[in-house]
């Protein structure tokens, strides 16, 4: 069948009307996505840019608006990361690499499989309620730091081992055949040849993840970190606050000073992102190597 | 006709005796009672249309095939009299005594020298003198020393295929096997280059036991000199090359080699 003329022309003119619609739609969705993160950033930025200062950053928080800092939540929020970074990504890519390299594929590694990608949506006040339990009270830790680093270690791991699984799986298996070819045993093979490769994508999924645990109070305040703390952690076992609960903390005052206070740590807390997203892009940049086989 | 009558040079050595070897992926039947035997010092071909099991068969001979999920065999690999498939021998092994060349050039995406210590790193050689000779030896077996000695710290992925096909051949030669498994070697490189590493094995059989798996009825007939013919899984006709070629006994072989399947 050949269109022609007047019938030709009217059906070109209703699609480039579905066209424009379409197009009209996409904008749309996207203006509003990007435009109430705008609002969202501007609003932060009015009420917290005033109250940021090098001073902000080194006082302790305070019960005169003007005189509180965020020092002791940076610290807590830096040695937490710190802490859950070096127990969550060895925990990770360990499990990783027994799940692809190791585990026979059969019912129950794929029954592992499905909880681990089910784990990574539970929400985080749940897993504060095990931190809770088994860290707080069972091991007895207390509102510790080590606690509260255990808990968000628990909390970012099965997001770690998903994406180290995927990165485990851009490894050609050529290059672990070609391995085991040569005489090379298991642990050679992953060691020599597939964790060199599979390296930056573990690193960047791993810092994505981290940077969303950074911003998490619940799991946190469900262990019960404390709010107010006038001194730096000196140890694993020392009391601690972060970030988001010193803005938790800020935004439940009275008095209107303290928003600003929030806003402020918002902003802090907005560049530490920004930086740890930055360092993922980077690093992916650097050690990105590709192969094609 | 599966247990292939064989017709060897007197005196020859035998490298593998295969009896009566099966194998299966998951359900599926690859092998059916395939029977030969594979002389030592010789380039065996395997020929054969796409998935006639002539890759599987030869997977076999280094016990590659173990790391396949659902994977079996059945039947008798010996060689130089060891049981291949002993529960009692580590593949590990088998595969420092039999190397292998895959179809597609895998180099590691790491540098030219890397690449070739890496088996004897494995096995513990750590004195930079003695792996810088393994690799100068090695490299000039596979005539590439020549084209790569000004940058052995290069990565290898920069090569040419066929550089990066004789450089996957140096690696496996500085393990110092007894045997070279060749799936393809050439199939997925250009003429030329392909002429370099046919150059390569007439040099390779003097002090290796070559088995090369090749579509290419016309490399099998430059190089080798005993051919196999595998169709559907079973192996049709086995003997030396040039009988294979010019008076086959089977009515399938001489229909595949006057192209009229495959």
């Amino acid at each position: 069948m050949r269109l022609e003329g007047e019938v030709l022309q009217r059906l070109l003119a209703s699609r480039r009307r579905a066209e424009w619609l379409f197009k009209v739609a996409a904008i749309g969705a996207l203006v509003f996505a990007l435009g109430t993160l705008l609002a969202l950033l501007l609003d932060v930025l009015h009420d917290g840019l005033g109250r940021l200062s090098w001073s902000f950053l080194t006082s302790f928080p305070s019960r005169k608006p003007e005189m509180a800092g965020i020092l002791s939540a940076l610290a807590g929020t830096f040695y937490l990361m710190i802490l859950t970074i070096l127990i969550a990504f060895p925990l990770g890519v360990g499990a990783a690499i027994y799940l692809e390299e190791y585990a026979k594929k059969h019912w129950f590694s794929r029954v592992v499989e499905i909880n681990i990608a089910n784990l990574a949506g539970v929400p985080s006040v749940i897993y504060g309620l095990l931190g809770l339990e088994l860290f707080v009270r069972m091991m007895g830790l207390g509102r510790s730091l080590i606690a509260g680093a255990l808990t968000m270690a628990l909390l970012v791991l099965p997001i770690i081992i998903i994406a180290a699984r995927e990165a485990i799986r851009t490894v050609p298996n050529p290059i672990r055949e070609a391995s085991y070819a040569l005489g090379a045993s298991r642990w050679q093979t992953v060691w020599h040849q597939v964790l060199p490769v599979a390296f930056p994508g573990m690193l960047t999924g791993s810092i994505l993840a981290f940077s969303r645990a950074i911003g998490e109070a619940s799991p946190l305040i469900t262990l019960g970190a404390l709010t107010y703390i006038a001194f730096l952690p000196d140890g694993l076992t020392s009391p601690f606050t972060v970030i988001p609960i010193q803005v938790f903390n800020w935004v439940s005052r009275p008095q209107k000073a303290f928003l600003n206070c929030a806003a402020a740590a918002i902003l802090v807390m907005l560049l530490i992102l920004l930086a740890m997203n930055a360092a993922a892009v980077y690093l992916r940049h650097r050690t990105q190597r590709r192969i094609t086989l | 006709m599966s247990s292939a009558t064989i017709e060897t040079e007197q005196g020859l050595a035998q490298a593998f005796a295969i009896e009566g070897l099966n194998s299966w992926y998951g359900s599926f039947h690859v092998l059916k009672n395939v029977s030969m035997s594979i002389p030592e010092k010789r380039v065996t071909a395997i020929i054969g249309p796409s998935g006639c099991g002539k890759s599987t068969l030869i997977r076999c001979l280094n016990r590659i095939n173990d790391l396949i999920p659902g994977f079996r065999v059945e039947g008798r690999i010996t060689f130089k009299g060891q049981d291949l498939y002993d529960p009692a021998l580590d593949p590990i092994q088998v595969r420092l005594q039999i190397g292998m060349v895959f179809q597609k050039p895998n180099p590691f995406p790491k540098s030219i020298y890397e690449n070739v210590s890496f088996g004897p790193r494995l096995c513990g050689e750590k004195a930079k003198p003695k792996l810088d000779a393994v690799v100068e030896e090695s490299l000039r077996k596979a005539a590439l020393w020549d084209e790569v000695k000004e940058k052995l710290k290069q990565n290898a992925l920069a090569l040419s295929g066929g550089q990066q096909q004789r450089l996957c051949i140096a690696r496996t030669l500085a393990v110092d096997p007894d045997v070279l498994l060749l799936d393809e070697p050439c199939s997925a490189l250009d003429p030329i280059a392909t002429a370099k590493i046919e150059e390569l094995l007439f040099d390779l059989k003097k002090s290796y036991t070559v088995v090369l798996v090749t579509h290419n009825m016309q490399q099998a007939a430059r190089v080798s000199d005993y051919t196999g013919f595998m169709l559907l899984g079973e192996l049709v006709e086995f003997g030396p090359t040039g009988k294979i070629f010019t008076n086959p006994t089977h009515p399938k072989t001489e229909a595949y080699i006057t192209g009229r399947f495959g």
